[in-house]
């Protein structure tokens, strides 16, 4: 009976100087936006990666964000308060957080940093990226099948490689169906303007488009395409809702396995400072369910899915020309992810000019 | 339909809102009152008309609700510039910062889901006419509105007694007082009607432009009606063309971009600012009619004198 009590003392003893303590004190993981959490796209899956982290990690952690962080000498206060308030692993999502991220990370070297869609790394700073290229090859395809007039019309927002890479990757998967292929693309010079999207989506239906695509963040080009009657692809999130007759697929992006995954590193101590870049195999990049289309169009969406997926298939697997007809990949080879990161260049058969 | 209405109508759609909350700074100013608030009021008026149009199913319930929106920010800022005699710059200013956060809290129940639109009122057989039909009679109850708010406003503002005692409590509200006018009592009812007009505008967005609510969903349209009333000369017939302008040139750019044409986009994003203003700046050319039409008293708090 003894040995019993003093065994319960010890057992006691222990969980108050290892784990209470530990169960008191959880890990903070901080997150900053550039949008609202509302916004049903970008910053919305962000936060839907957070969400994940909660439920599958909240007896070991906790999470906090701080959401329409402007991109700038904001976004480094906004960081350093996080880093202030204990956070030991802290995401920074949006491109133009690069530079303060590296900053505020020199100071708290304790503290570990993954940064979105940035080339910059540090020894506490990884980054992160998803092949969204992936989803816009199968598009592509299937906008080249679904469309009669032979033109699809793309919403873009900025010309950075992110997008020009999403455009490429587009007309390639369409030229696989229709070599001749057309793309009328409008730069809204906005990631988010709800008017001046809808206005492009008309323009570009007025022009004769039929099938519409997007890179932009708002639902509204959907909403155009429903009212007039032609098929368009949703972007970041599944936009179903608002075209339940024009959607065909969305790219989703969902950053929850990456975001738990790095958090449980960090748990672990095992996290190091690199560059991840998952796709539709890792499942960063997910298909919404193919509707209002054919059931043969959806199959082969399907198809060139799994091909992906495997490996077997890379979007961009020379021969392939630049604009101009040069050649930038010769015959069987696949483009490198630094090509790839960098790409400033339409591929053949874009029309028009690339703004630079 | 023809690829010329299909512009014109798109047009017509990205003019309205600049119209209508243009339209209705201007009597606010006429009245001697800078009010920067209208993207806060505008944005309230998306997402009350929003709610309203969701929760009951009735877009023109949606359209009322806007405008009650709009007022009753505006009437906040009347409150603190006129009664409290705040200053309007910084008040205005805040309004817009108010409006933006609080119309995000208000509308994160009504995030992600679909909207109800305010359909056009087609009139029927002369909707059907070649051309002009569906541009003539197959709009919305707001953009007949705007059209009827301009002539209104002319009207009111140079033809009648009360428009004669708008201009003079913004042109010298000391004489104004003198002769016995109640300044204060003119200034709220000019700023609540600019309120009015912004809560419309703002509701036009998120009931046919896009008929969601999205935070920020209007995207700085406030500060361009805001800057079409002064570019303007404080007359309503030219907040129409500047308005219609602004629109046709922003329109136009998406155009000849989608043509393929190789201007390059930043240039025809910014041209419907230059084109704007210069031509507004062109036609303000006559110094007299500017110096005539220009509020003397914009901007100054009203304290009577005993």
């Amino acid at each position: 009976m003894k040995k019993l009590l003093g065994l319960t003392a010890v057992a006691l003893a222990m969980v108050l100087v290892t784990g209470v303590p530990h169960a008191a004190e959880k890990m903070k993981v901080g997150f900053i936006y550039v949008g609202p959490i509302g916004d049903h796209g970008w910053s919305y899956q962000h936060d839907q990666g957070r969400l994940a982290i909660e439920k599958e990690l909240g007896d070991q952690v906790e999470t906090v964000f701080v959401e329409k962080v402007s991109e700038g000498p904001d976004a480094e206060r906004v960081i350093e308060r996080l880093a202030r308030q204990g956070a030991g692993l802290i995401f920074t999502t949006s491109f133009g957080f690069m530079n303060p991220t590296l900053k505020v990370a020199k100071r708290f070297p304790k503290v570990k940093f993954e940064h979105a869609t940035g080339f910059k790394r540090a020894p506490n700073v990884a980054t992160y990226n998803a092949r969204f290229y992936e989803g816009r090859y199968i598009i592509g395809q299937a906008a080249a099948k679904i469309s009669k007039s032979g033109v699809a019309g793309y919403i873009a927002s900025f010309p950075i490689p992110e997008v020009v890479m999403g455009i490429n990757a587009f007309i390639l998967g369409a030229q696989t169906v229709n070599p001749g292929f057309k793309l009328k693309v409008i730069w809204v010079n906005s990631w988010f303007d709800p008017g001046k999207e809808a206005d492009a989506a008309k323009v570009l239906i007025g022009q004769g488009v039929d099938v519409i695509t997007q890179h932009t963040d708002s639902t509204a080009p959907l909403q155009i395409a429903s009212e007039k009657g032609v098929h368009a692809f949703g972007q970041a999130t599944d936009m179903i809702k608002f075209a339940p007759k024009a959607q065909v697929t969305s790219i989703v992006n969902n950053w929850a396995p990456y975001y738990v995954a790095r958090t449980k590193a960090v748990l672990d101590g095992i996290w190091k400072s690199e560059d991840t870049w998952g796709g539709l195999s890792a499942g960063t990049v997910q298909m919404a369910p193919y509707t209002n289309v054919a059931a043969d169009i959806a199959k082969a969406a399907k198809e060139t899915e799994a091909k992906i997926r495997s490996g077997a298939l890379h979007p961009f697997t020379g021969p392939l020309q630049k604009q101009d007809g040069t050649e930038f990949l010769a015959a069987g080879k696949v483009i490198d992810d630094g090509t790839l990161a960098g790409m400033n260049f339409y591929v053949k058969g874009v029309d028009g000019k690339l703004p630079q | 339909m023809g690829a010329f209405e299909a512009v014109i109508l798109t047009i017509i759609t990205a003019s309205t809102p600049l119209l209508l909350a243009a339209i209705g700074e201007l009597v606010t100013e006429r009245a001697g009152v800078l009010n920067l608030g209208v993207e806060g009021m505008m944005i309230m008026g998306a997402v009350c008309g929003f709610a309203a149009a969701y929760t009951t199913g009735s877009p023109i319930f949606g359209v009322g609700a806007g405008l009650l929106g709009g007022v009753g920010m505006s009437l906040l800022f009347a409150f603190l510039t006129q009664t409290l005699m705040t200053s309007q710059v910084a008040t205005g200013l805040a309004l817009t910062l108010l409006g933006l956060g609080l119309s995000g809290l208000i509308g994160e129940a009504f995030t992600g889901l679909p909207g109800v639109k305010l359909g056009p009122i087609d009139i029927p057989f002369l909707i059907d006419l070649p051309f002009v039909g569906s541009i003539l009679f197959g709009q919305d109850i707001l953009v007949y509105f705007s059209f009827a708010l301009v002539a209104i406003v002319t009207y009111m503002l140079f033809r009648t007694r009360t428009g004669l005692i708008i201009n003079a409590v913004g042109g010298n509200h000391h004489s104004a007082h003198a002769l016995g006018y109640d300044v204060v009592k003119v200034r709220y009812a000019c700023i609540a009607f600019g309120g009015a007009c912004s809560g419309l505008a703002g509701a036009y967005l998120s009931l046919v432009y896009t008929p969601q609510w999205i935070e920020n969903m209007s995207s700085g349209r406030g500060w361009i009606a805001l800057a079409l009333v002064a570019f303007s000369s404080w007359l309503p017939r030219r907040v129409l063309v500047g308005a219609y302008l602004f629109g046709t040139v922003w329109i136009m750019g998406l155009y000849v971009q989608a043509l393929g044409v190789a201007i390059p986009a930043q240039l025809l994003s910014s041209l419907p600012y230059l084109v704007t203003i210069t031509a507004l700046i062109m036609m303000s050319g006559d110094k007299t009619l500017t110096k005539v039409n220009t509020p003397a008293c914009i901007g100054q708090p009203f304290a009577p004198e005993r």
